[in-house]
């Protein structure tokens, strides 16, 4: 199946990723962990753009930029800069935030992402560095707020912006691209999606017809999708009426799920970049070799060689590997049982059990749920008694051991459902006769008593497997 | 008007009797002349002095006083760079020259005067009103330093530090009398030096001698890793106080005697070329021929980058506020009226050239014109050891004489830009005067080669008088 | 030449308030300047690179160690709007 994208819808994303797995921000050491402190308190005189001050390039940073170029399959540039872009707002200490402009770190990338109709490559037009600006808080709404309260502690962090050609057909590519992004960011170490201001999203999005429009202010993947299918239904309906799409900024209002046009003075930019006579070049292509070599297993890679190395069906070894934590985990449970078990319960269940709690892996226990798979594979207890250990754990706590116990979950012994059977045989020979007689929801009826007798306790396929084989004795 | 003292004297008078002492007449020295040098007087000075006192401090300028200019941040100081826009901005940390100072045992005497945002060649764009000059009060002390050097020729400082965009440390010494340094670019951290051109300035001392120069810079040069275009290279400025010039080769640029130079400060200057040539030096004529197009190409440049240094100030976190509907508004009045006419225009005429559609035909080819005046001194400076020639064409002028005509004050600062276009070191020593007004001879070096500089500078000291003489009495 | 609009476009551009009745004057100084930068024109320049720095030093980095930032006084100890560790600023539509 070919998708055919009949509206010619064409986006294009710019993703700031946050570097807030470094220790200092961008330029100077001031600590990246702000995010449960009190405001301005992670300022200093570079971050706050006092007078007098000047910058210094965090060189780890440089690093995890070469090191995501490498992984979204970029180029690393010969030798760059970085520049002044120009412009003023509250937030912008300096009144230019330090960026780079015509050399980016890296350029020239692709990433594949499953598309509408498969495997679909999204091409990355570069990747550049910059420092993040301070954080807004509007008192009441933007357009009706009564001030500006203003905290730097977010101003400086080192931000990678990645800059995609208009490669994604649909709200859905845009997502399952935002997905895979995030997904190889973690994979490379160098960012934490659950940080506050971790991810910021701008969209250009056209129609056949139609200009495109810029939708700024997105700040999940959710919203991502919801703005996009909100501007593409917008731009649809105004070119139906024989309107025209004008090309502009327009800001996403997540609240609402709408966007609204931003054309204001404020908006006209001429943002005068130079290079920033602060700071001096850098040539640093030859550091991408050794980066390289050290680039950890991406998700693509580690999702081959799960199907390969533990056998397991496509489908569990991508749920697996979309999120590193996930990956790590299950291979520490497929070191001590049996991988394709694992793959099950890990995927299937526990990931499942997780998201319905919107909790990611990091709250369950490697140990505890080897232990659960253990007592399912010895079959002391059932599957269904397992998955209410893992749900009990989730919702309670408590380790599986004393769960089972406390819940009675052991299942009994066979001969002990042998003497229920027979036992439940002899004390209903109505319901047996309606069974032999062609009454097959008779059985139903039978295979219940012998679970009411055990409590519950024998495995019903199991229970209903040695009902069948007592009744077929009796008629032979 | 008390006595000049150099550091050796002062140290020995300190050590005679105590640095509380010297500060405290110092202090009482201060504002007896009228000059306006001081923007501020540190109330903690003496404290300081008497802390030094009682220590036993052993550094290399133990109890000596000094004044800053007003462009460099000093912790719990006011920094206001001559500007209302920071008006009431106390400085939470101190600039790397400052922690060197200090770490030295210096005292802080105060901030001094200055155009505002160093814009300027008469330190009479100062919001805190015009620094006279102390060998004439109706004359300008030169700028934008103007308060450092005038305080230091008026005795109430025996040291201070200014900064040199395009000049401003060797003009206002050579209008007052006294020496001014500008070092290599990257020789002196900038950190804490409150930009105006960040490609073009350096932090630079001024002082009453030579010698003086060379112990200030070994207290405040060298690397500073805070500071990117620092460079590691030690130079040992002292060391370099020897008086031997024999066989040192003078370039004498032609194009740095030309039109508008004053018959009088141009004689001074030949006469101390001569007087090199008897001290076993020889000279030789040099064309720079881009030095005519320096001025434009400078003032393209600082203009630019000043206009993107000065974005900061915009009412939010200090200085003045001036109340507007909105943030762009509340900004946009603050800056225009608070800050100076001088700086407004050059905001815009840099904003103007970096804009889209003439970032190229401004800011782009200054630079490039920039390359070629570079050129220009690689050229010579590798025919010549040192270059010589006038540092301000003409003795300091009248107060009010420039300050409505832009250009006109521009075009004084022709003999200085050049050399911060090139980065290269350049000191102005006194070397005679015309109608009792000073004139400074400027000596230029290869870039990094200071040490060439400060020997041929103290050569001259050693065998004239000139940086001897001093401002009578200023009423 | 600098318009009088564009002097006010660049006013906005720079955040400086110009009143329209000021612009004509401002044009007039500013012009006198940029006929003055206008002899740069006269400057053969083809095949010359731009200086940007005069140092030809690259690859200046400092190392990812935390150094100690301000105390929250002393970021807002330059500032009377204060809110809650926050500085106040006037909206910004």
């Amino acid at each position: 199946m070919v998708y055919e994208n009949p509206d010619g819808v064409m986006i294009g994303l710019e993703i700031h990723v946050q570097l807030n797995k470094l220790n200092t921000k961008m330029f100077c050491g001031c600590s990246t962990q702000y995010h449960n402190a009190g405001p301005n308190t992670h300022v200093c005189p570079v971050c706050l753009g006092l007078p007098g001050s000047l910058p210094v390039i965090n060189k780890r940073a440089v690093e995890y930029a070469i090191r995501i170029g490498l992984a979204l399959n970029c180029d690393i540039v010969e030798q760059t800069q970085f520049h002044r872009k120009n412009y003023y707002y509250p937030d912008l200490p300096k009144g230019f935030q330090t960026t780079q402009y015509d050399f980016p770190i890296a350029s020239g990338g692709k990433v594949v992402i499953e598309g509408e109709d498969g495997e679909h490559v999204v091409r990355i037009t570069r990747a550049h560095m910059e420092e993040d600006p301070g954080r807004l808080m509007h008192i009441g709404s933007i357009e009706k707020s009564k001030g500006t309260l203003i905290d730097y502690n977010r101003s400086g962090m080192g931000l990678i912006e990645i800059v995609s050609e208009p490669d994604m057909r649909s709200p859905k590519e845009a997502r399952r691209f935002l997905d895979k992004l995030r997904n190889i960011m973690e994979y490379l170490d160098v960012f934490d999606s659950d940080l506050e201001g971790a991810m910021k999203v701008d969209a250009n999005v056209s129609i056949m017809g139609g200009d495109r429009t810029e939708v700024k202010n997105i700040s999940s993947h959710k919203g991502a999708e919801r703005a996009l299918l909100y501007e593409i239904m917008r731009q649809k309906n105004l070119l139906r009426r024989g309107g025209n799409v004008v090309m502009e900024t327009r800001h996403f209002d997540e609240a609402r799920g709408v966007t609204i046009s931003m054309r204001t003075k404020e908006e006209e930019h001429d943002y005068r970049y130079f290079p920033e006579p602060d700071l001096v070049p850098m040539r640093v292509a030859d550091w991408a070799p050794s980066i390289y070599e050290a680039l950890p297993e991406l998700p693509d890679a580690k999702r081959e060689r799960f199907v390969s190395q533990y056998d397991m069906a496509d489908m569990h070894a991508k749920a697996l590997t979309s999120d590193i934590r996930v990956a790590d985990f299950y291979e520490l449970v497929a070191a001590v049982i049996d991988p394709r078990t694992a793959a099950a319960w890990v995927a299937d269940v526990l990931k499942g059990e997780l998201n319905y709690r919107d909790l990611n892996i990091t709250s369950f226990t490697v140990d505890d749920i080897v232990e659960i798979i253990k007592l399912v594979v010895e079959g002391k207890i059932t599957e269904k008694s397992g998955v209410q250990v893992i749900r009990t754990i989730m919702d309670e706590g408590g380790s599986p051991q004393d769960i089972v116990r406390q819940n009675g979950l052991l299942r009994v012994e066979d001969d002990i459902v042998t003497q229920a059977v027979s036992e439940v045989i002899s004390e209903n020979k109505d319901a047996l006769s309606d069974y032999i007689a062609g009454k097959g929801k008779s059985l139903n009826y039978l295979v219940g008593q012998v679970m009411k007798k055990t409590n519950g306790r024998a495995d019903a396929r199991q229970a209903r497997e040695m009902m069948l084989e007592a009744i077929d004795r009796i008629n032979k | 008007m008390a006595e000049w003292m150099n550091i050796s004297t002062l140290k020995e008078t300190i050590s005679g009797s105590s640095a509380a002492e010297i500060t405290a007449s110092y202090l009482e020295t201060i504002g007896k002349s009228g000059i306006n040098g001081y923007t501020y007087v540190f109330d903690g000075a003496l404290e300081r002095a008497k802390s030094i006192d009682k220590d036993g401090h052993g550094g290399m300028l133990a109890g000596v006083p000094i004044a800053i200019k007003d462009s460099i941040s000093t912790k719990g100081m006011p920094t206001t760079c001559g500007s209302k826009i920071l008006e009431g901005y106390v400085a939470p940390y101190d600039a790397h020259v400052i922690e060197r100072l200090k770490v030295a045992g210096a005292v802080i005497l105060g901030k001094t005067n200055m155009d505002e945002f160093a814009m300027g060649t008469s330190t009479e764009s100062s919001a805190y009103g015009t620094t006279l000059n102390p060998w004439d009060p109706k004359r300008v002390p030169g700028g934008s330093s103007g308060g450092s050097a005038a305080v230091v020729a008026a005795g109430e400082t025996p040291l201070s530090l200014g900064s040199d965009t395009g000049g401003s440390v060797r003009c206002p010494a050579a209008f007052c009398g006294v020496v001014g340094f500008k070092p290599s670019y990257g020789a002196v951290s900038r950190y804490g030096l409150v930009s105006y051109a960040n490609s073009l300035e350096q932090i630079g001392p001024i002082a009453t001698s030579v010698e003086d120069i060379a112990v200030l810079m070994d207290v405040i040069g060298g690397y500073d890793s805070r500071d990117s275009t620092s460079i590691d290279k030690e130079i040992r400025y002292q060391d370099a106080l020897v008086d031997d010039v024999a066989g040192l080769n003078i370039g004498v640029p032609t194009e740095y005697f030309g039109e508008g130079i004053d018959a009088g400060v141009e004689k001074s200057v030949w006469d101390a070329i001569h007087m090199y040539e008897d001290m076993g030096a020889t000279w030789t004529q040099v064309s720079m021929p881009h030095t005519k197009y320096a001025l434009a190409a400078y003032y393209v440049i600082a203009m630019s980058e000043a206009s993107s240094n000065l974005a900061r100030f915009d009412g939010t976190r200090y200085g003045p506020r001036v109340d507007g509907e909105n943030w762009h508004v509340m900004a946009s009045r603050t800056r225009a009226s608070c800050f100076g006419k001088e700086v407004q225009r050059r905001i815009l005429l840099g904003t103007y050239a970096l804009s889209a559609g003439y970032h190229d035909k401004y800011y782009l080819k200054a630079l490039k014109v920039r390359t070629l005046v570079k050129q220009d001194f690689d050229r010579a400076l590798s025919q010549v050891d040192v270059l010589m020639a006038p540092t301000m064409p003409t003795p300091a002028f009248k107060i009010g004489e420039k300050i409505d005509d832009p250009l006109s004050l521009y075009l004084s600062d022709v003999n200085t830009v050049p050399i911060n276009l090139a980065g290269v070191p350049s000191i102005s020593v006194p070397c005679g005067q015309v109608d009792g007004l000073p004139v400074g001879l400027q000596i230029i070096g290869k870039h990094f080669d200071d040490s060439t500089l400060i020997r041929s500078a103290f050569a001259f000291e050693t065998n004239t008088d000139h940086h001897t003489m001093r401002p009578a009495e200023v009423v | 030449m600098i318009t009088k609009d564009e002097v006010e476009h660049v006013g906005w551009l720079a955040r400086i308030e110009i009143d329209s009745a000021d612009a004509e004057g401002y044009a007039t100084k500013l012009n006198s300047v940029l006929e003055y930068f206008g002899q740069l024109d006269e400057v053969d320049t083809d095949g010359v690179a731009p200086t940007y720095h005069v140092a030809d030093i690259m690859n200046v980095f400092r190392d990812d160690v935390v150094t100690d930032s301000l105390e929250q006084k002393d970021v807002l100890t330059n500032t009377d709007s204060e809110q809650d560790g926050y500085i106040k600023a006037p909206r910004i539509m």
